[in-house]
């Protein structure tokens, strides 16, 4: 696994996010965050709860609007212009805790719809893309059966399929494991680490600190919606500065 | 202490139940009598329910099919030695009348025609009820509307095409402008050409036609069309344009644009807060002085367009439920896969919805088929008013019963099949979560 870290990052700049500010109502969720993640870059984002970290992610695809302060996705500077946001929704890939995926569908369809309706892929070639996808997360034998007859890890996995069938170049994800059992988070982490070696630019936000110390060039941590301390794993984990840091991470590595 | 330890040595091979358990018997002991309690309501019940039949039955087990008029049937009862005013029901009168409970007073030589129209209905609606159908019916479905109207009030039949061509225009012009332009443009030209071309270009350019080329069969009066014909064609009118509408004032309503928001809700407010009744009169009434001078507006189709609003402002409730019932997560799942709005409403968030909704959508199309009966307020022949009109005759003049039974008996057996359709497409929407 620590291929992945061998991994050269480019100095190309993905994503640039400088002196965003964003707020919910009169609550100040998202101060001045400056972030730039190079291509192939790989980031954790950690942080006690309502430290606004999937805020932050959401902002990236304009899930969220941000008020203050720009992002720019690969070269396209997100506005309110919608052609924008599409652009970058088509580049951009995310998985979310809950996998949101399309119960209606199968699973199959769940991975070719976007393909089909956005890329305006052929139907052929979109399911053999699927297919590929499908089989890279080890469940191609479920391509037919529907989202609720899947357990949360293949689920999750799907999801990952769905995603990555739009060939995006950044993949976001919002504590993908945090609504496993423990069993079925092995198998999610395991696609993720796959995708990391594979060099695809990502950022998680997530608590399983292994999945960090093994994969991430860089780990960032916030609080209060602000990003207090961001360093490499090793710098980070064995060697925190700030206090909150350090309180932080007594707390979940279980003191 | 007791060895805790225990290891299976033998597996206990499957055997056949206790016959307490299954056939006949098994049934009813675990049904019917599987307490005390439980024995006395079945037997309560079945005492009720013969109670029911015993009254209903000899009643309506009658031999007065044949019967030309009420005093005959009371005597081939009299005949029969039963006495008295409930001694037998007097079916001659359905006999006698059934068509006219059907069809209204539409000409009896041309009865081919609404029969027709209701064959090619149900063939029409097969593809859209029913997997497995082929798919090419759909032109036949796509046509269906128009055809239907035209077999039904006849005359030329230029008026169906001229009016068809309002969508054809529509498709065309939207194609070039929203290409050429934006598609918003384009959906906005692409309904105002066709509205402008039904009410002031579509008559005269059929009639043209019609001089140039006379096509058509015999025109029958709106007057002359009643019973269940009239409320099939009101219900299913309504029921076609309404869910279509009701999607569209839901989606408004859940708008961020203000003013969007602001009409739709006002509209569906509106229209739930007055009584139908009130807008049958509306339509009887008012609705002519909000049409261009000159245009006559035949009130059956008022009447259809009342209803169907009526029907839109609920079934727009209805579907807002689905709509609320959806997590977020799946508008943002199709948000982050990049689907634009319409997409996401298309392929992610409508099938759902709807399929949450069918339901209430489906007490709403009943209700609504059952409200055709108001019309007869506005002096439309639904099958109640006929029943009027059927009493008023010297030969069936005090019969009831019978004709209401029988008209309760129809509308039943088409709220019924709708009821167990909903039932199967829930089924078969069913992806087990
Ligand atoms: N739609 C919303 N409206 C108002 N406040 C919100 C909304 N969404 C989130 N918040 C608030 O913003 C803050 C940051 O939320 P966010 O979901 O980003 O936290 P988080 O770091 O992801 O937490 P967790 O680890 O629990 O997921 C929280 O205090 C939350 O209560
Ligand atoms: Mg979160």
């Amino acid at each position: 696994m620590a291929t992945a870290k061998k991994l050269e990052v480019s100095d190309e700049v993905a994503i640039q996010i400088s002196k965003m500010n964003k707020w919910y109502g009169s609550f100040h969720v998202l101060r001045d965050i400056d972030l730039t993640v190079n291509r192939g870059e790989r980031i954790v984002i950690a942080g006690p709860s309502g430290s606004g970290k999937s805020t932050l992610i959401r902002c990236i695809n304009a899930l969220e609007e941000h008020q203050e302060g720009s992002i720019t996705v690969d070269g396209t500077l997100l506005s309110s212009d919608l052609k924008n946001i599409d652009t970058i929704r088509s580049e951009v890939g995310m998985c979310f805790q809950h996998f949101n995926l399309f119960p209606h569908l199968t699973i199959l369809e769940n991975c070719m719809l976007a393909p089909v309706w956005v890329r305006k892929t052929p139907q052929k070639e979109a399911r053999e893309t699927a297919m590929h996808f499908l089989e890279k997360v080890k469940i191609p034998e479920q391509a037919d059966k529907f989202p609720g007859q899947l357990s949360g890890g293949q689920q999750q996995r799907v999801a990952i399929a769905r995603s990555l069938c739009m060939k995006p170049r950044i993949m976001l994800f919002d504590e993908p494991t945090s609504a496993l059992d423990p069993e079925m988070i092995k198998e999610v982490l395991d696609t993720m680490v796959e995708l990391a070696e594979e060099g695809m630019t990502m950022l998680c936000v997530t608590h399983e600190m292994g999945f960090a110390r093994e994969v991430a060039n860089r780990v960032i941590f916030m609080d209060e919606g602000q990003i207090v301390e961001q360093n490499e794993p090793e710098e980070f984990f064995d060697n925190p500065k700030h206090e909150r840091t350090k309180l932080f991470l007594s707390q979940i590595l279980g003191h | 202490m007791a060895d805790l330890s225990f290891v299976r040595t033998e597996l206990v091979p499957q055997k056949t139940p206790p016959a307490s358990e299954v056939g006949v018997i098994g049934w009813m002991r675990a049904n019917l009598f599987s307490s005390i309690g439980n024995s006395i309501l079945t037997l309560l019940t079945l005492y009720c329910i013969y109670l029911v039949l015993a009254s209903i039955l000899p009643w309506a087990i009658s031999p007065t099919w044949g019967a030309a008029s009420l005093t005959e049937c009371r005597g081939i009862l009299h005949e029969l030695g039963r006495e008295g005013h409930f001694s037998g029901a007097c079916w001659g009168v359905i006999r006698d009348r059934w068509t006219q409970l059907l069809f209204g007073f539409y000409p009896s030589e041309l009865y081919w025609r609404p029969i027709l129209a209701f064959i090619l209905l149900g063939v029409a609606l097969a593809p859209v009820l029913f997997d497995g159908v082929t798919k090419k019916l759909l032109l036949l479905t796509a046509v269906y509307p128009f055809l239907c109207f035209w077999l039904i009030w006849g005359g030329s039949i230029w008026l169906p095409i001229s009016i068809i061509l309002g969508f054809v225009f529509a498709i065309v012009i939207y194609g070039i402008v929203s290409k050429a332009t934006s598609t918003l443009l384009g959906a906005i030209v692409a309904i105002v050409t066709p509205i402008i071309w039904w009410l002031f270009l579509a008559a005269p350019f059929g009639n043209l036609m019609q001089s140039f080329i006379p096509l058509g069969i015999e025109a029958v009066q709106s007057d002359k069309i009643g019973g269940f014909m009239l409320a099939i064609l009101i219900g299913l009118t309504g029921i076609f344009l309404s869910l279509p509408m009701g999607i569209v004032l839901a989606l408004g309503r859940q708008s961020d644009l203000p003013i969007l928001k602001g009409v739709c809700v006002a509209f569906i407010e509106f229209i739930r807060g007055v009584p139908l009744i009130t807008l049958l009169f509306v339509a009887s009434t008012l609705l002519n002085y909000f049409l261009p001078p000159g245009t006559s507006f035949d009130l059956v189709l008022r009447v259809m367009i009342m209803v169907t609003l009526f029907a839109a402002a609920y079934m727009a409730e209805v579907v807002r439920g689905g709509l609320a019932a959806l997590p977020k997560g799946q508008y943002e799942a199709a948000d982050s896969l990049g689907l634009d709005y319409w997409q996401a409403q298309r392929l992610i968030i409508m099938p759902q919805a709807l399929k949450i909704s069918i339901p209430g959508i489906v007490s709403t199309f009943i209700g609504l088929f059952k409200d055709t009966t108001l019309v007869g307020i506005v002096g439309l022949l639904d099958p109640l008013a006929l029943s009027t009109n059927i009493r008023a005759d010297m030969a069936w003049n005090g019969i009831l019963w019978e004709l209401y039974g029988f008209i309760a008996l129809i509308f039943f057996i088409f709220c019924f099949a709708m009821s167990r359709y909903s039932m199967y497409l829930e089924r078969k929407l069913a992806t087990g979560h």
